[in-house]
């Protein structure tokens, strides 16, 4: 294992904030696995520096490949998580806008920049990351529909789902998007949880990453052989409103297999304690996504379900 | 008349709620839009639309057209002088054109594009924000700059900035209504936070002179300036170094002499000088750093080159 400084910031009221690489192996930049750029990523915060651990004890053990390279990124963000921010440094800013990154632009840019650069060459881009809502999800690989997305690659990780968005505007500024424009094969791992740690998806997720590296040839590990991952489409998803805000009390869990017209949730009058409202399925499905915050506004997403497939 | 233009209940006793203010005469000849507020950290809007309307309301009798006027996209963020929608943390300016089937501020934005729409010239005020201060600037991406350049010209504002890459973000309010065909133009001025009266009154007599040029308003208008006009490879970006605190030696709005001192960054630890900066081209400086700490890359000035003082 071998740690390399891969961003300094320096800051007059703070230790310089070091981006640390962990490499191990020798030769060609094989994978790359990145951690947190928002401050609230604990748990890919907690998932990487497993898989540094599980890591140097392959390589002591000569399991990692000849001539393949891994580097692990653990944290980019760690000022923002010291002080219990989401965004970077006193201008908030999102680092996972600001890809490609510049060298002469903004803090962030800068950051973003030297970043990319460190990770721009692997052949295999893993970030852990979280989405912009609130909320669980059911353990999956995530890939942005450039044109150059292998949805079979993404199969390799054994996860439950592969889901694949169509890019929208705010999405051509991230990491995982510029990795592919780069001809980085690019996949985005989301567990169920950002803020706490759950140690049982966080194992899931470092036993996908190692799945992977070995049925890429890059480490030899033995592991489960994992699922057969089913490739959903983001658009396909069924989104479910709430129709009131209240106290939001959700009757199922991510994963669960639901049915049409079965009770999902109850917004409660947070003044009375009533039940102002009923949340059903609206189709047979499995719920891919769940609002997870006691509070709700009207017109928020509670759920995502996958379709059931029927043969 | 106030409108509601989007309506969320807030999970505790509260609504979310987007107005806007239409004033408008009889057989209106056309319809102007005028929307701030969705960064809640800038303000300088807010004295806009007051403005705006207490001289539409002093001369009813001048209104040809629709007039509508909307200064709070984001009331939660002005509310609480956050720049994001609070909570949410997202900047409300990267999710338009917004969706109906989206996330509560991915559905606000859907209301204000789909109200908006139609309109024959909407204008979107900003105020930089709480780091840098900006003179009066209408900001255009390329793409619309011939449809734009006409009405951006009438504004009253010192310069037009062409392609300015910072603001004409694919997913802000200006680029999905152009995109849908309503000119929209984006306003810069000012500092976050603040008030800068003479600029918004600036600002305003230019909204009425293109309101006069439009057939929407027939009371007398100030005449207005004739704006710079550049493109990016005439701004030079001044950017710190170093980390510090900046001390300006320069004030803002002026011209500034190649060689001339900018500023410097020092060290209050050390009490050393750690960066001193000093303007290699001639210009106006139209970008001002106000707040005091910079990390290297944060932005110092912005000067527009010109090798004579205009
Ligand atoms: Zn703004």
């Amino acid at each position: 294992m071998y740690i390399e400084e891969i961003y300094r910031v320096e800051a007059p009221y703070r230790e310089d904030m070091v981006v640390k690489g962990y490499r191990f192996g020798k030769g060609d930049k094989a994978a790359c696995i990145l951690g947190p750029m928002r401050g609230s990523e604990i748990q890919q915060l907690y998932i990487c520096s497993q898989l540094v651990r599980v890591l140097k004890e392959l390589e002591g053990n000569g399991c990692i490949s000849a001539g393949k390279e891994i580097m692990v990124i653990p944290v980019v963000n760690n000022y923002a998580m010291n002080v219990g921010k989401r965004y970077w440094g006193v201008e908030d800013v999102d680092i996972n806008r600001k890809f490609p990154g510049s060298s002469y632009g903004e803090a962030a840019a800068r950051i973003a920049g030297g970043i990319f650069e460190a990770v721009k060459d692997y052949s295999y881009g893993i970030q852990l990351a979280s989405f912009y809502m609130t909320g669980e999800f059911v353990p999956h690989v995530r890939m942005m529909e450039t044109g150059y997305q292998n949805t079979s690659l993404a199969n390799l990780f054994g996860l439950p789902y592969v889901a694949v968005r169509k890019p929208a505007p705010i999405d051509t500024r991230t990491l995982n998007y510029n990795w592919q424009d780069e001809m980085t094969a690019a996949f985005s791992l989301y567990t169920n949880k950002n803020t706490e740690i759950d140690e049982e998806s966080a194992s899931q997720a470092v036993a996908a990453v190692l799945r992977f590296l070995t049925r890429m040839g890059i480490i030899r590990y033995e592991s489960h052989s994992g699922y057969i991952s089913h490739v959903i489409l983001e658009e396909d998803l069924s989104n479910i409103h709430v129709t009131c805000g209240g106290i939001f009390r959700s009757l199922v869990k991510t994963g669960a297999d639901v049915r049409y017209g079965n009770k999902l949730a109850e917004v409660i009058d947070p003044y009375e304690g009533s039940v102002k409202e009923t949340v059903y399925a609206p189709t047979d499905g499995i719920v891919f996504f769940q609002y997870t915050e006691p509070l709700i506004m009207q017109g928020e997403m509670a759920y995502r379900l996958i379709h059931r497939l029927h043969a | 008349m106030l409108e509601k233009v989007y309506s969320a209940q807030l999970p505790v006793g509260e609504d979310l709620v987007i107005y806007k203010n239409r004033i408008a005469c009889e057989n209106p000849v056309g319809r102007i839009a005028v929307v701030s507020g969705t960064h809640g950290d800038e303000l300088e809007g807010q004295y806009v639309c007051y403005e705006m309307i207490r001289r539409l309301e002093e001369h009813p009798e001048y209104l040809r057209g629709t007039v509508d006027i909307y200064p709070q996209l984001n009331p939660l963020g002005i509310d609480m002088a956050r720049r994001n929608v609070p909570k949410m943390e997202m900047d409300m300016n990267r999710i338009f054109p917004g969706s109906m089937d989206g996330t509560v501020m991915e559905r606000a934005a859907a209301s204000v594009v789909k109200d908006i729409s139609g309109a024959d010239v909407c204008i979107d005020v900003h105020a930089s924000d709480m780091y840098v201060r900006e003179i009066p600037q209408v900001r255009v991406s390329a793409e619309f700059a011939q449809k734009l350049l006409p009405f951006a010209k009438l504004l009253n504002a010192d310069m037009i900035w062409l392609n300015a890459t910072a603001t004409v973000h694919e997913s802000t309010l200006a680029h999905s209504m152009n995109m849908l065909g309503v000119p929209t133009l984006v306003m810069e001025m000012g500092l976050g936070l603040r008030i800068t009266r003479i600029y918004g009154d600036q600002v305003v007599d230019g909204i009425f002179y293109l309101m006069r040029e439009m057939g929407l308003w027939t009371g007398s208008v100030s005449p207005v300036r004739e704006p710079v006009i550049s493109s990016d490879g005439e701004v030079e970006f001044i950017r710190a170094e170093h980390a510090g605190i900046f001390l300006p030696n320069i004030a803002h709005r002026h011209y500034l002499h190649q060689g001339e001192k900018i500023g410097e960054i020092v060290d209050v630890l050390t009490g050393k000088v750690v960066q001193e900066i000093v303007a290699k081209k001639g210009g106006v400086v139209f970008t001002l750093r106000e707040y005091p700490f910079v990390y290297e890359g944060s932005l110092i000035a912005r000067i527009l080159e010109q090798d004579t003082q205009a």
